[in-house]
């Protein structure tokens, strides 16, 4: 017997008949084919019992009703709650959805942190446990108070209102110091406006759902101005009803797109504006002769201001907008039945100008549209939080009455950061909540120069920011969707209404509730500011605050007061129980001239400004990789940032569409590229806030740009605040 | 004569003489290499085709039957939402086990590894399907009437649970193909896949006409 190729053949003959009678090749082919369709790089997420749990959303002052979706304990969507207060209509807008990007990413603060340094010198951060981490930061705060030094502590919160940064607040004031600050808002101005003008110490409502024509001095009400959802429902029925919109703006946003009419007024000229309207309105006798002789104080005064300053002619200078358009949209504004001005530029994440805003409070008032359906109402101050004073020692009462270091009036988050810049001793700890100061404030490189220089800084931030980054211990808060807390709302809501913020899952991180943390570093030191905390824990002392309304508020998701009944009365707070047109303070104010941009003209010909969209987050939160992906390339193209232009501008400077160019300003240089927008004026910049950040993580940092690096602050001479609405820059290719 | 003719002369004469041998030789070799094969694809392959896994401990689902009200449903029941709920979670077993019922080895592996530590059991679902399949319970309990058996087999009735077996190549179980490697069916649930699906919908005529193209149901009323 020999091997021989034919037997070779048979076998193999054998072999195939054999395979093909086996299940082998087609069960193999069946395999490989579903084999061929496993993608394990795409997420299969895990099947599970859907519930739904409705809280208030915190990322924006909108604070909308949300609804959020879960698979057993994981939260898999945001969707809107419909009928809550500041979003009547539901639905959610493109930050509240990225939410959940927020709750699950992977960079975020895991737990508290210390930075200490490596054996080359240079800072780490080291986790710690929490016991440790109150006791450092209490260990720090007994010090100085040891010292006789506890003026020298200050807090920063990202806003006033609410349980949360109250109790920061008693902290401040229990321990001995004078140094609890905010982050600064459109709000701080209106309010200034509304307590002058009618005695009422609140907020502005804003009955944009009622008005028949809107004259927006630059808000970006389908931007992200406010709430957003409700402004753009309201621009909408405002549309649909064949109401009026007018927006000042220099540049085309989509606010001005869907105008009626766009008026584009040189930047910082908004106030003469108004004022010239005003002019119209007085001369021609289109004012609300009823409520001015009956409901107000100081009209003649005013009047008499506006005649000799701002005619239409004068105005038509000082804006760019002509005497006749100036005088139709005064008459326009006069003869509509519910007309309501709105003030605040962008987001109204800036506080603006104290004139422009007691100027457009003026044309509210002319046409009587005040406390009124469709118009500008006074909202009072929530006054749900009725702790006893917290009890004061000698050294807290020192501490407490001790001068500012931003100086007395108004206090301001630039003057305070200028004055420990200028004096670091003056300032030996600071506590910074639900802010990042280090990157939202205008001319933040000089904030981050003036944080660097406190001996110690602790952040409660969740996220790694630019502010974090620069802490010597970070105590992160919960998030939003893993915490219970109060939200005051305002951002024009015309009825009070507390929202709850309630956790929809566990904790993700070893991170602590802000309210626990504040309570346990006042139980840490003990005595009188111990004392001033008789809460357990921060869940007893919202519930117990709340009171009777926490069932209610528990079970609807918000606590709303009941609308107060509709008088005949305007209900003003002042003295004379008038509106006030016109005395010494607002005469002031209404003379306080925003100072001109930093930067010689010259040297600097152009103008930048920043503008708002609401694809882009620019406050405490920053940018979720959603939002990232929808901005569009004329905005952001890989990690370069643009800067848009008039066509003629860029003619002049011999720049193209996409070309790259060096963009400098008084306050630092930067490489951008250039977008040519013909809906900009020429001779004007536009950059978008909310890019540039240099921390966080690979999603965010490193793109674009950041428009508070550019641009420095102006103090308003009314306010203190900041009023700054741009810079002079210079545009070179590169 | 060339040694070329030699060669073919002694050639032809061998091939002559043992010519019916070498024939019954070559078909030796075919019925090797058929048997072989045969053993291979029928014997080899589906033993390397699956891995088998082990259930985190043993249950008896017979047992159980007999404690509870509702029969299956008791703890494979349906959400308020619709939905169907698969296996129990922990939440469910603590219900009755949140201390040792009885001795035996599988309850202290299920009460120590999972109860006292809270973790869910990752159990191994025989009938899972794969993600890119829509498959609806309530469709076909609640809608077309059909018992668990016609699916699940008398999983009610068993004292243990077989061992879990994972196709190596797919990563599915061995279910859904059938332990029969042929493809070859006697019940209904001894396979799952999507003939089988088909099949039951031809034979009931639930064939719904959602694509207008082809009259019948679209691809994504089943697939993802």
């Amino acid at each position: 017997m020999k091997l021989s190729r034919r037997c070779f053949l048979s076998f193999s003959i054998g072999g195939a008949v054999g395979t093909a009678l086996s299940p082998l090749p087609w069960k193999l082919t069946d395999d490989l084919s579903i084999w061929s369709q496993n993608w394990p790089w795409t997420p299969v997420p895990p099947d599970g019992e859907s519930t739904y749990v409705d809280s208030t959303c915190m990322l924006c002052p909108g604070h909308c009703g949300i609804r959020v979706r879960k698979i057993d304990q994981r939260a898999v969507k945001i969707e809107g709650q419909e009928n809550t207060v500041l979003n009547p209509g539901g639905g959610v807008c493109l930050l509240g959805l990225s939410g959940l990007q927020l709750l699950y990413s992977p960079t975020r603060v895991k737990g508290p942190l210390r930075k200490i340094k490596d054996d080359k010198g240079l800072p780490k951060w080291e986790s710690i446990s929490w016991s440790l981490a109150i006791e450092e930061v209490a260990k720090q705060l007994m010090d100085l108070r040891a010292q006789g030094r506890s003026h020298t502590v200050a807090s920063l919160v990202g806003q006033e209102d609410g349980t949360v940064p109250q109790l920061l607040k008693r902290l401040i004031k229990a321990y001995g110091s004078p140094h609890f600050y905010h982050m600064p808002s459109v709000e701080d101005t209106q309010g200034a406006v509304l307590s002058l003008s009618q005695g009422i110490d609140g907020f502005v409502g804003l009955d944009v759902e009622n008005a028949d024509y809107i004259l927006s001095f630059g808000s970006a009400l389908l931007d992200g101005f406010g709430s957003p959802l409700r402004m753009m429902r309201a621009i909408n029925r405002l549309k649909e009803q064949k109401g009026t919109l007018v927006q000042i703006e220099p540049r085309l946003s989509n606010t001005a797109a869907k105008a009626d009419l766009w008026l584009a007024a040189k930047p910082g000229t908004e106030a003469d504006l108004a004022l010239g309207m005003a002019h119209v309105l007085i001369n021609q006798r289109r004012f609300n002769e009823d409520f001015i002789y009956n409901h107000t104080e100081g009209f003649e005064l005013f009047a008499v201001m506006v005649r000799n300053s701002y005619t239409p002619e004068a105005v038509a200078v000082t804006t760019g907008i002509d005497a006749a358009t100036i005088t139709q949209t005064a008459l326009a504004f006069a003869a509509a039945k519910r007309p309501l001005a709105i003030f605040g530029h962008g987001k109204g994440q800036a506080p603006g100008s104290m004139r422009e805003a007691a100027a457009v409070n003026a044309l509210n008032a002319l046409v009587g549209n005040i406390n009124r359906p469709g118009g500008l109402h006074a909202m009072p101050a929530y006054d749900y939080i009725d702790w006893p004073a917290p009890f004061l020692d000698g050294i807290a009462y020192a501490g407490f009455n001790a001068k500012r270091v931003d100086g007395s009036g108004t206090p301001s988050v630039h003057r305070f950061f200028e004055a420990v810049d200028a004096a670091p001793e003056k300032l030996q700890l600071l506590m910074i909540a639900e802010a990042n100061p280090s990157y939202s404030l205008t001319g933040c490189g000089k904030i981050k120069q003036a944080i660097k220089k406190i001996p110690f800084v602790v952040s409660f931030s969740s996220f790694m920011d630019e502010t974090a980054m620069q802490a010597d211990l970070i105590l992160p808060n919960h998030l939003y969707l893993e915490r219970w807390e109060d939200i005051p709302m305002r951002a024009g809501a015309v009825r009070q209404t507390v929202g709850l913020c309630r956790p929809v899952v566990a904790p993700q991180q070893n991170t602590q509730h802000l309210g626990d943390t504040v309570i346990q570093i006042a139980k840490a030191l003990k005595g009188t500011v111990a004392q001033s905390f008789p809460w357990d824990n921060y869940y007893a002392c919202l519930k117990q605050t709340m009171g009777n309304q926490w069932q209610d508020m528990n079970a609807k998701g918000a606590w709303e007061k009941e609308p107060a009944v509709v008088s005949p009365e305007p209900g003003f707070k002042t003295e004379s129980g008038k509106l006030v047109m016109m005395n010494e303070p607002l005469k002031k104010i209404l003379g306080a001239i925003v100072p001109a941009p930093e930067g010689d003209e010259k040297k600097f010909p152009l103008q930048l400004v920043a503008y708002d969209s609401i694809r882009l987050s620019s406050g405490y939160i920053g940018n979720p990789p959603f939002m990232n992906k929808v901005l569009p390339d004329t905005v952001l193209k890989g990690n370069e940032g643009f800067v848009e232009l008039n066509p003629e501008t860029a003619g002049k400077l011999g720049l193209a569409e996409g070309q790259s160019a060096i963009l400098t300003t008084p306050h630092g240089q930067v490489k951008v590229r250039v977008h040519l927008n013909h809906g900009i004026m020429p001779g004007l910049l536009a950059m978008a806030r909310g890019l540039g950040h240099t921390a966080y993580d690979g999603y965010l940092s490193g793109k674009g740009v950041n428009t508070n690096e550019l641009i420095g602050p102006v103090e308003d001479p009314a306010s203190g605040l900041d009023a700054a609405w741009g810079i002079q820059a210079i545009l070179a290719k590169a | 004569m060339s040694s070329h003719d030699k060669y073919q002369s002694h050639g032809d004469s061998h091939s002559s003489a043992k010519a019916p041998d070498e024939g019954a030789y070559i078909f030796l070799f075919f019925l090797i290499g058929f048997a072989l094969s045969m053993v291979v694809g029928w014997g080899v392959f589906p033993t390397l085709l699956y891995s088998k896994k082990h259930q985190p401990f043993d249950f008896n689902h017979k047992q159980h039957l007999q404690i509870v009200d509702n029969g299956c449903q008791s703890c494979h029941f349906f959400r308020t939402d619709g939905s169907f709920s698969g296996s129990p979670r922990l939440a469910q077993c603590v219900g009755c086990h949140n201390e040792m019922q009885g001795q035996s080895e599988s309850e202290k592996a299920f009460f120590e590894q999972y109860v006292v530590q809270g973790r869910e059991v990752p159990w191994l679902v025989y009938s899972r399907q794969p993600d890119c399949v829509f498959f609806s319970h309530a469709a076909h309990i609640h809608g077309a009437k059909l018992d668990c058996v016609t699916c699940h087999g008398h999983m009610a009735a068993s004292e243990n649970l077989k061992s879990y077996e994972q196709n190596r190549i797919t990563g599915y179980s061995r279910d859904l193909w059938g332990r029969n490697i042929s493809g070859l069916k006697h019940n209904s649930w001894d396979r799952m896949k999507m003939d089988d699906c088909a099949e039951c919908h031809a034979r009931y005529q639930v064939v719904h006409d959602s694509s207008v193209q082809t009259g019948r149901d679209a691809c994504f009323v089943c697939h993802k």
